[in-house]
């Protein structure tokens, strides 16, 4: 198991310096000066000339990647353009709002899509099956912003059951859950599609397993067989799969943030660009990114730890 | 995708007997007449639409639906059912063509990676993970800011995002073929690298990444629909369902015409292109299913 | 008394390709504390029969007639479910083929053992008492231990005894062994073989011992029933059936059993033709196309003829043992 991990976690480590490589060449690539880009029009030679040395952008390429790269590991993602704080903490201030989002999306998701996926699976074939089927596809297919949007205008405006603006009042977490309501359904709506499919997909594979033939010739009752013997090993997969899921809820977590105006990685990133903040574009993209890789690796090490053979084969 | 080298799917007696199946499946018929008919209206845009899709009209603003404005009009007095029209017209181009040059690299990088030498092979699937890793609307963003929103920034974002995928399937089915009797056989007779990969290897691998690349159209849309929706993709006053549904959202306290008017055409095309591409899926190609 | 009645069972699945009949007129008995053997090919039911005496048939699958009668009472194809659960893993337990599969992987061993007793209303330290009482008799090394264990933690062999346990935990008034000692080698067969008799023996309960392995039916089995197409095409004591074959498909089998071979020969003899589709039964003797004895009686089906002692075989000629002359 140890040695899986650490095998595991050096990958990780490979995969987001190279994604850094990338972000970085994409820095450089960048057309025109970064620090005339980065100041606007308006800024004086001087200005500039104190930005790109504040930037190390008057040192060869190597070494500006070496600086970015071994800053970046120390935490060092540079300062915002204007107000000079630390991009870290700037991101650190956003980020836990943006986690509650994806918590609330995977919620949605795992509280209806594992039950959804095992209804259609026991019942495959019937009625119930093909409406699980289609409705699965279906909120797979459409855009999480349109939901946002559409969620917002019927349970917000029209409706009025729901806030449709902000994160809630701080320290009343009451208010903040009945802020995260339509925002984590919008982000995690998709999901339920997927997860339904996968658990559905499992589901049929496990219950035509010799052990489900061994439980039933015993004579357990269909519940202890269906929920204990067979769903416990046909959520596994769920779990690698919302590795990869955290990711794209992630992306969808941007538009719901703009859309219900909540604060968030999202909208912080969205605000930098339209300002040109750059540096907090950079910052809030890397970590985000690392965030994502560290996700899949321990959703790895979840399904390790959850099948006691997978444990055992590492 | 051990065993996921397979034949090309489609023959013309296939196709004859796959297009009935089609039409006896209700949702791949129902499917077919939506994809049908976002073309056609894509398509037939300039003699469809009733008035000039970026005409401003102050004076006839947040107009409900109706015989003169079919889909109401937005902020500015625009004719929505025209831009609606001339909306899906770049979102089918934005589309077909990213998927297309998504293809075109994909398809050649997978080639490479799995026919090339093996450090070669290892760089690539590296830098197809550490492209995976990055959260799509992340890239888009980060893009965006370097090179401004315009079409071309939603294509090159569709593009990285799609290539991997692609390529990592193309490299599978490589190296399954790579060792395959009438491959080795070829390469005994002399045959050179490159007519290999034409002749030998393309035509048995292409199939079923054309229906993968098929059922990402919807995704695509959903993508530019997704940029234009945050001012970073098409331009102002170009009419995009993304941009119009922005408009709605902008003033969805006014009138939630507008924001109809971007949504359906959004929700309409992604359920019928998924559908259509699930139906297909299935009929040529069920092993994929379990992607 | 019986503990196992099976008169004209008769079992039929819907399939895409039509109605497969995939047993015919089956009747055999298991009576008190005997072994019985089922042997056959694969395809010739056996699995459909365990199905059925189980109630466990697929969705496709019905039964079309004729009776299973357990214990002298119940007919086991009018119970419903409810009552067909109460009476599997108590009074009925299987023991499946596969050692590997045939436990839950995320389930310790101690809690499925445990959830098999979930009807005796024992508290759940009565219940791994019991568990782990079993694993001892079955000479699992360290069984409170073992108790806490998962199955991959165990070997293959291992795993068939724990099978076996759990099967015999409450010992029930049938065993339905599934070709249990098949994906086994040949020394652990043979130790796990010693170890069901000995079970056996120790409960009391009658076996249907399921295999196509006829060494290991000649020496566990008590009685034979042999199985062709669906059909019993001829049943007895394992001597009867064993020194003294009647049905030619029989003898075929027999002949074709490496064990039996008096020298090496380069090659195996085997049954020339393949199993009939079962979609459509040929009207008369379901062996007759592939039979050297074939006669014109055989476009009819045969009856079972009695040839005494309980020796029953489904042939024309069963009284009439083949000459020398009619081998080929």
């Amino acid at each position: 198991m140890l040695d899986y991990a650490v095998k595991r976690l050096g990958l990780a480590v490979v995969i987001v310096s190279v994604a850094m490589l990338l972000l970085f060449s994409m820095i450089y690539l960048i057309p025109g000066d970064p620090a005339s880009v980065a100041l606007g029009p308006r800024a004086t030679e001087a200005m500039k000339a104190a930005l790109r040395e504040r930037m190390g952008l008057d040192q060869p390429i190597w070494v500006q990647f070496w600086n970015f790269y071994s800053r970046a590991w120390m935490g060092d993602l540079g300062t915002e353009v204007l107000s000079e704080r630390p991009v870290l903490t700037v991101v650190g201030e956003q980020l836990p709002y943006t986690l509650a989002l994806v918590a609330g999306g995977i919620t949605w998701s795992v509280a209806l899509g594992i039950p959804l996926g095992c209804w259609a699976a026991v019942r495959r074939g019937s009625w119930i099956d093909r409406v699980v089927g289609v409705l699965s596809v279906a909120v797979i297919a459409v855009p999480s912003f349109v939901v946002a949007i559409y969620a917002l205008l019927i349970f917000a405006v029209a409706l009025q059951w729901l806030p449709a603006i902000g994160a809630g009042k701080p320290g009343d977490l009451g208010d903040q859950l009945v802020h995260l309501i339509l925002p984590s359904l919008a982000v995690g709506l998709g999901w339920v599609g997927y997860i339904a499919r996968i658990v559905r997909a499992s589901m049929l594979e496990v219950l035509e397993a010799s052990h489900i033939r061994t439980a039933y010739a015993f004579g357990l009752p269909d519940r202890l067989i269906i929920y204990r013997y067979a769903l416990s090993i046909a959520i596994l997969p769920t779990v690698t799969l919302l590795g990869i899921g955290v990711g794209q809820m992630l992306s969808s977590a941007v538009f719901a943030e703009i859309v219900f105006s909540r604060p968030g990685i999202g909208k912080l990133v969205y605000d930098a660009i339209l300002t040109r903040n750059f540096p907090v574009v950079s910052g809030a993209v890397l970590v985000t990114t690392a965030f994502f890789v560290l996700l899949n690796l321990l959703a790895d090490l979840i399904v390790g730890a959850l099948d006691p053979r997978v444990r055992s084969s590492f | 995708m051990s065993e996921a080298v397979s034949e090309p799917a489609v023959s013309r007696g296939k196709t004859a007997r796959a297009a009935l199946r089609l039409l006896r499946e209700p949702l791949g018929a129902f499917a077919l007449v939506l994809v049908v008919g976002v073309i056609a209206a894509a398509v037939f845009a300039d003699v469809l639409a009733s008035a000039d899709p970026s005409k401003i009209a102050p004076r006839d603003r947040f107009m409900a639906p109706g015989m003169e404005h079919l889909l109401g009009t937005d902020q500015l007095g625009r004719d929505l059912f025209s831009r609606v029209l001339f909306g899906g017209r770049i979102a089918l181009t934005v589309a077909l063509g990213s998927t297309g040059v998504s293809l075109l690299i994909g398809v050649a990088l997978g080639l490479v990676a799995g026919y090339g030498p093996r450090w070669l092979d290892n760089l690539l699937i590296l830098l197809f993970d550490a492209i995976k890793s990055f959260p799509t609307v992340m890239l888009a963003l980060a893009f965006v800011t370097l090179f401004g929103p315009s079409l071309t920034a939603v294509v090159v974002v569709v593009v990285i995002v799609n290539v991997p995928g692609y390529a990592r399937i193309i490299r599978t089915q490589t190296i399954a073929l790579k060792s395959a009797e009438f491959v080795t056989a070829a390469q005994s007779m002399g045959a050179g690298t490159a007519r290999i990969l034409r002749v030998h290897i393309l035509p048995n691998v292409i199939g079923p990444i054309l229906i993968l690349a098929s059922m990402d159209i919807p995704v695509v849309i959903a993508i530019e629909a997704g940029m234009s929706f945050l001012g970073l993709g098409v331009r102002p006053p170009t009419p995009s369902w993304g941009a119009i549904l922005n408009d709605g959202f902008a003033n969805i306290r006014e009138t939630v015409w507008i924001v109809f008017a971007g949504g359906m055409p959004i929700i309409l095309t992604t359920l019928g292109f998924t559908f259509l591409g699930e139906a297909l899926r299935d009929i040529f190609d069920p092993r994929l299913k379990a992607r | 008394m019986n503990v196992l009645e099976i008169n004209e069972l008769n079992v039929s699945f819907a399939t895409e390709e039509g109605v497969v009949h995939a047993l015919k007129d089956v009747s055999f008995t298991v009576p008190e504390r005997r072994v019985v053997g089922v042997v056959g090919e694969s395809g010739c039911g056996k699995s459909t029969l365990i199905n059925a005496i189980l109630g466990l048939l697929a969705k496709n699958g019905r039964i079309d007639g004729g009776t299973i009668l357990f214990e002298a009472g119940s007919d086991l194809t009018r119970l419903g479910p409810a009552e067909m659960r109460a009476l599997r893993g108590v009074r009925i337990s299987t023991v499946f083929q596969d050692p590997m599969g045939a436990l839950n992987p995320v389930i310790s061993v101690g809690r499925q053992m445990a959830n098999v007793q979930y009807r005796s209303g024992r508290s759940q330290a009565e219940k791994m008492a019991l568990a782990a009482a079993m694993l001892r008799q079955v000479r699992i090394p360290d069984a409170t231990a073992a108790l806490g264990r998962y199955p991959h933690e165990f070997s293959g062999g291992m795993k068939q005894r724990i099978a076996i346990a759990m099967a015999l935990m409450m010992e029930p008034a049938l065993l339905i062994a599934d070709e249990p000692t098949t994906a086994l080698d040949a020394t652990l067969e043979v130790a796990t073989i010693e170890l069901l008799r000995e079970l056996q023996e120790k409960i009391g309960c009658s076996v249907l011992f399921i295999s196509h392995h006829l060494g290991v039916i000649a020496e566990l089995c008590d009685d034979v029933v042999v199985m062709y197409a669906g059909e019993v095409v001829e049943r007895g004591t394992t001597r009867q059936v064993f020194n003294d074959p009647r049905h030619p498909y029989t003898q075929r089998l027999l002949e074709c059993d490496p064990a039996r071979q008096a020298q090496r020969v380069r090659r195996l003899p085997t049954i020339a033709g393949e199993i009939p589709d079962l979609r459509c039964r040929p009207a008369g003797c379901i062996f007759a196309p592939r039979c050297f004895r074939r006669f014109d009686a055989c476009a009819k089906a045969p009856p079972e003829q009695d040839i005494g002692g309980g020796h029953v075989a489904r042939c024309f000629l069963a009284e009439q043992p083949e000459t020398a002359k009619e081998r080929t």
